[in-house]
């Protein structure tokens, strides 16, 4: 295993652990301040992919894509939160899963009706379709690009929760929503922000992913339950548990599949390995929640209460 | 007025039990499941009458699926325990049928006998970690162990992987086997009956009532010294045990085990057979089954994109007819006896 | 014999501290009342004895065994019964299976899948004597839904008594009670008394220096005084703490 092998499997965990956070961050927010689960998230990154794509296809333009279909996205999270889901925060959990798996189910048939069952594509914009050298490796430069905005919106999220006073008001609104309220702060607003926010960083997610994964319906699925596990081991409503624990998912799921098979075949006979290897890389991440989950069951970076 | 005692939405239920046996009487509710039921039971005679044998088929599905309803009601309605991962039960049932039949062995009772093994095993293993957390951390727990299992599945790629593992033979009981579609009926619907008669006095017993009281109050259960998470953990097994006897029917029924029995639309659909009928009563879920893979069938008959009607539709039945269809019948019932009727 | 040995106990929230080293002990027979303003951390001395929070230092001793470490439902089982401010009950159940399910839990295992609790004699009959004892034996079939606020609390008591306990930790029983229910209460509880050994938190002054042996007067988390009653009432401090709370003068 060569040292430009091992940094592009960083790289590459990095890069997919950046889009978990962008889902993960939006989800957790909800979770936390709402006490409510949101399983239609992946749809709304399903629909700011397919709303970016459209787009492009346009207009040849991806950035025009971004400008319109985050927006679009936010625009379409306000909607569906005022018209279905506000009904429900008050519900027990089993009537906002249900609910929200109804919507899922919409959404997964509303794309393809409108767009067809076939993927939709989309290409990465031509300034960052080469790719960069570090540290001697050639890497894929819009990947690159997926990392460096990902942190830089993980550093904008810490400002704006931390340093603002809407911030302060959302993590009061977690903690303490009848106070908010009796302060002359519109909570439904609030609340309301909090959930166009996740959507917008949802939209920002599907636009970055269009370019290197298949846009089609129902994909936003897999990656939503990769984000509930990225909460449940970082920690629910936790921004920084969203943080970590969307990177610490993401290395390790790309170093398992990408190394687990070869280590396997170290030790194992290799029709055994063969079998094994893909299995253990898939289960790799679960099985690290449920280890995480019995050492430390509130995460591992849990929202500090105090 | 005093504060509620926190705990879940009230949902149907029987009217609470007395100290003495009541007189049972033939109530709406009642009249209603023994009709169902009736219903069910003749289905392969009426098929025959009509000369349609594809609804045996379709039939056989909606029991199987009943079942495996009835089987997660017992913690989702009964306990509060809302699992998102219950298909991946139906899924270890299947696959234990084809695995073994895929290496020659067809004989039911082995298949089942590993097939309830291995449920059991994993249901342990994954109960004592999902249990360690309650209310959103436990859905979405189940719904990643769920996956974790679909994905599993699809990289066993010498068992047919993402397309799936064909089945040859149906089971062989030795007095009888599955091949003809009636006995499979048959079987599937004797096993339904004698799941619904179990439940319906396990949850009279003492350990259903330490479920429904966990469900209740989870809080003042463990106050008076019941040590909870046993309970919870006995009542999570003996659901996915029924979910995995359901599998394995399905596998005989469409000869044929998939990952997506264990998707997680697999396992949303359950929930929605469950509150659709009614949680927390024993015969809802089996409405449930029977209204929503009927509905399905027709919508489907109308349009291929008859998703788009159903997914609003559950939003709708959770915003308004939360006790479900049969639940409904159960809840009028249970307050007319309250309140003085007949048979108070 | 003394049931209950509270040594050094201290919890703290973050900045606060709401449980500064209490020391108390509970004898058999005796009630022992804790009073103190509002915010004084009572409730949650009380979470602490019945094991729903762990205390951050000091050690709870019951019956001369420690179950500082003790889960919830061990405490109980070891003799330990509490019944809580705001009432918890199982509202969907009648009266007397909420008895039944109390008495249920210190009968046995309940590992039994067929037999009907509500023809379980043994349970059925430890439920009415405990609603007996309560008063409430009238209400047994009633569903929970349909009782009074001050009927809803005897249960409490009648739940806590089904699963006869050594020692009972009681968070302000008279709360929300008419003064006829709170008279009603204060003798039940002078009834079986000398039956068990009471820690009792409570606002009514009334009821306390009706019913308590001592008295602790617990004051941002710590024990200011602990007496009979008469010295608790002429205590200076006490009655300084309690300057516009309450008159404590009879």
């Amino acid at each position: 295993m060569t040292v430009g092998l091992f940094l592009t499997q960083v790289l590459n965990g990095l890069q997919l652990g950046v889009l978990l956070f962008l889902l993960a961050a939006g989800l957790t927010l909800v979770f936390g301040i709402m006490n409510f689960v949101n399983l239609a998230h992946g749809s709304l990154y399903m629909m700011g992919a397919y709303f970016a794509a459209t787009v492009f296809d346009r207009t040849g333009s991806f950035v025009l894509a971004g400008l319109i279909g985050i927006p679009a996205t936010l625009l379409l999270g306000v909607i569906v939160e005022r018209v279905a889901l506000m009904r429900l925060y008050n519900r027990d959990h089993l009537d906002q899963v249900l609910a929200t798996f109804g919507l899922i189910l919409f959404f997964n048939e509303l794309v393809r009706i409108i767009w067809g069952p076939a993927s939709v594509y989309m290409n990465a914009p031509a300034a960052l379709s080469g790719t960069v050298e570090l540290f001697g490796l050639r890497y894929p430069s819009y990947r690159f690009a997926i990392i460096g905005v990902g942190l830089a919106v993980g550093l904008a999220l810490y400002f704006l929760i931390h340093r603002t006073r809407i911030g302060m008001l959302i993590r009061a609104g977690a903690t303490h929503p009848e106070i908010v309220s009796a302060l002359g702060v519109n909570v439904r607003r609030l609340n309301t922000l909090v959930f166009g926010l996740g959507a917008a960083l949802a939209g920002l997610a599907g636009l970055m992913a269009g370019p290197i994964v298949s846009v089609q319906s129902g994909m936003g699925e897999p990656i939503l339950i990769l984000t509930l596990v990225v909460i449940v081991t970082g920690g629910i409503g936790s921004i920084r548990g969203a943080f970590y624990g969307a990177l610490i998912v993401g290395v390790v799921d790309t170093f398992g599949r990408a190394f687990l098979p070869t280590l396997l075949r170290e030790f194992l006979e290799r029709s055994l390995a063969q079998a094994a290897g893909p299995a253990i890389a898939s289960m790799l991440i679960y099985v690290l929640m449920a280890v995480v989950l019995a050492i430390r069951p509130q995460g591992l970076f849990p929202v500090r209460h105090g | 007025m005093n504060s509620p005692t926190p705990g879940p939405q009230p949902v149907p239920h029987e009217a609470p039990p007395h100290s003495q046996r009541p007189v049972w009487r033939v109530t709406p509710s009642r009249l209603v499941a023994g009709l169902l039921l009736a219903a069910l039971a003749l289905v392969p005679v009426i098929a025959a009458a009509i000369g349609e044998p594809f609804y045996v088929t379709l039939f056989t599905r909606v029991v199987i699926f009943a079942l495996a309803a009835v089987g997660l009601n017992l913690i989702l309605g009964y306990g509060a325990l809302v699992s998102f991962g219950h298909a991946m039960y139906i899924g270890i049932g299947a696959y234990a049928v084809g695995i073994l039949a895929h290496h020659g062995v067809s004989n039911g009772w082995t298949q089942l006998a590993a097939a309830l093994a291995v449920g059991a095993a994993v249901a342990v293993i994954i109960g004592l970690v999902c249990l360690r957390t309650s209310g959103m951390a436990f859905i979405m727990i189940t719904l990643a162990f769920a996956q974790m299992f679909y994905f599993l599945c699809i990289s066993l790629k010498q068992y047919g992987g993402d397309d799936g593992l064909t089945i040859n033979a149906r089971s062989d009981f030795g007095l009888f086997s599955l091949t003809s579609n009636t006995v499979l009926y048959y079987f599937a619907f004797i096993l339904l009956i004698a799941c619904l008669v179990v439940f319906q006095q396990l949850v009279h017993s003492r350990f259903g009532m330490v479920l429904r009281g966990c469900r209740s109050n989870e809080r003042r259960m463990a106050a008076l010294g019941f040590p909870t998470l046993r309970y919870k953990l006995t009542a999570y097994v003996i659901s996915a045990l029924v979910c995995v006897v359901a599998g394995a029917l399905l596998a005989n029924l469409a000869k044929f085990a998939a990952p997506s029995y264990m998707a997680w639309q697999a396992s949303g659909d359950l929930i929605v057979m469950v509150v659709l009928g009614g949680m927390g009563t024993i015969v809802g879920p089996v409405a449930g089954a029977v209204a929503l893979l009927i509905f399905e069938e027709i919508l489907a008959g109308w349009t291929t994109h008859w998703m788009i009607v159903l997914g609003p539709m559950i939003v709708l039945i959770v915003l308004t007819a939360k006790k479900g269809l049969y639940g409904y019948l159960v809840d009028r019932d249970a307050r007319r006896m309250a309140s003085g009727g007949p048979g108070a | 014999m003394t049931l209950l040995a509270v040594s050094g106990l201290t919890k703290r929230f973050g900045g606060l501290t709401a449980t500064d080293g209490v020391d108390l002990t509970v004898e058999a027979g005796e009630v022992h009342a804790v009073i103190g303003p509002n915010g004084a951390g009572k409730t949650t001395l009380i979470n602490q004895l019945s094991g729903e929070l762990v205390p951050d230092a000091g050690t709870i001793g019951l019956n001369g065994r420690d179950i500082t470490a003790e889960p919830v439902y061990r405490r109980a089982l070891m003799g330990l019964g509490r019944s809580y401010q705001i009432t918890s009950v199982f509202p969907e159940f009648s009266v007397l299976i909420n008895v039944v399910l109390a008495a249920q839990a210190h009968s046995g295992h309940s590992f039994s899948f067929w037999r009907p609790v509500a023809v379980d004699t043994a349970l059925t009959d430890r439920a009415t004597s405990a609603l007996t004892q309560a008063g409430l034996s009238a209400k047994a079939d009633v569903s929970v839904s349909a009782l009074a606020h001050g009927e809803r609390r005897q249960l409490e008591i009648a739940m806590t008594l089904a699963t006869q306990p050594q020692l009972l930790l009681l968070d302000e029983p008279m709360a929300g009670m008419s003064l006829a229910e709170s008279e009603r209460l204060v003798r039940l509880l002078a009834s079986f008394k000398d039956r068990y050994g009471i820690l009792l938190v409570e606002h009514d002054m009334d009821a306390v220096f009706k019913l308590a042996d001592r008295i602790s007067v617990l004051v941002y988390g710590r024990v200011i005084a602990c007496g009979d009653p008469t010295a608790i009432r002429a205590n200076p401090d006490v009655r300084a703490a309690y300057l516009g709370d309450q008159d404590l003068v009879a």
